[in-house]
């Protein structure tokens, strides 16, 4: 049961990045490319999914525990670090140079298009570098404390 | 550069179908819907049940396009304006970033956000700028 609620939920979101245009490189490029060819259509992405999100949220998470969890896991952290600034910035450049993000790539993965795969493949790289990176990174902390 | 046409109304459904599987994430399993978090978490799993509610999150974004032209009759356009040798320096960028910087644009930019998370907000300002920045780099400067 809970697999099946997943997987829907998985689809329901698959949906909406395919009609929104998330998973369309062309499409999110054009967004920060105001200077040229701009479509502004991500704004609309975004406000859609933040003011449902703001107030589901709300609600949710005045529920003791969630339906088929003991109860809800959320980031505590309120830092701002280096590797939090330092990781969105790498991020957005990624962004930009291939135009896909994480949540627009996975549901486009669905088209069979090989692009998506080859960006994929990369991205799933570039997430085992980084375990690496911040694996040697901790270790050297710990020695040097 | 590839010209594509202002869709305000699909765009907005879509986020809001984006926003409701966010809410019902977090309803049903105390998630927060971040597309790198789950992902990561397929790598690295920790035991079969937090392995199996990822794998079929996944399933199902991954559903999303055939459903798409099942009910529209059309796929989802796909246009790449970049080469591959962009994919994949993209590809390695984004998973180093989004791994140091603990989310993407689901995680920090609607979840993360909808909680007003002050990590999230800044992360979120941030990836946006350097985004903007190298497509204006790319497009402008060097002319690809």
């Amino acid at each position: 049961m809970r697999l099946i609620v997943s997987y829907l939920i998985g689809l329901v979101f698959g949906i909406g990045i395919s009609i929104s245009g998330m998973a369309n490189p062309a499409k999110v490029l054009n967004f920060f490319d105001i200077a040229g060819s701009w479509d502004p259509s991500l704004a609309f992405v975004m406000g859609g999914a933040l003011v449902v999100t703001f107030i589901g949220y709300r609600y949710v998470l005045r529920q003791p525990s969630p339906l088929m969890s003991p109860k809800f896991l959320l980031p505590t952290r309120r830092d701002l670090d280096l590797p939090l600034i330092g990781g969105s910035a790498v991020f957005g450049i990624g962004w930009g140079i291939a135009g896909f993000c994480p949540g627009g790539a996975l549901p486009a993965l669905g088209t069979g298009r090989t692009e998506v795969f080859v960006f994929v493949a990369s991205l799933l790289a570039g997430i085992v570098i980084a375990k690496f990176l911040q694996a040697a990174l901790a270790r050297r902390t710990q020695a040097t404390a | 550069m590839m010209e594509t046409v202002f869709t305000p109304f699909q765009s907005l459904a879509g986020g809001a179908l984006i926003g409701l599987a966010a809410v019902l994430l977090m309803a049903v399993l105390g998630r927060v819907m971040g597309a790198t978090g789950i992902l990561a978490g397929l790598l690295q799993p920790a035991g079969w049940s937090d392995w199996s509610w990822r794998a079929a999150v996944m399933a199902g974004m991954i559903s999303g396009p055939a459903v798409v032209l099942l009910l529209t009759g059309q796929m989802p356009v796909i246009q790449v304006p970049g080469t591959t040798a962009m994919l994949v320096v993209g590809g390695l960028l984004v998973g180093i970033g989004v791994t140091f910087g603990a989310g993407c644009t689901s995680g920090h930019g609607v979840c993360g956000n909808a909680r007003l998370s002050p990590r999230s907000i800044v992360a979120t300002l941030t990836f946006m700028l350097t985004t903007a920045i190298t497509v204006y780099v790319i497009r402008h400067l060097t002319g690809v």
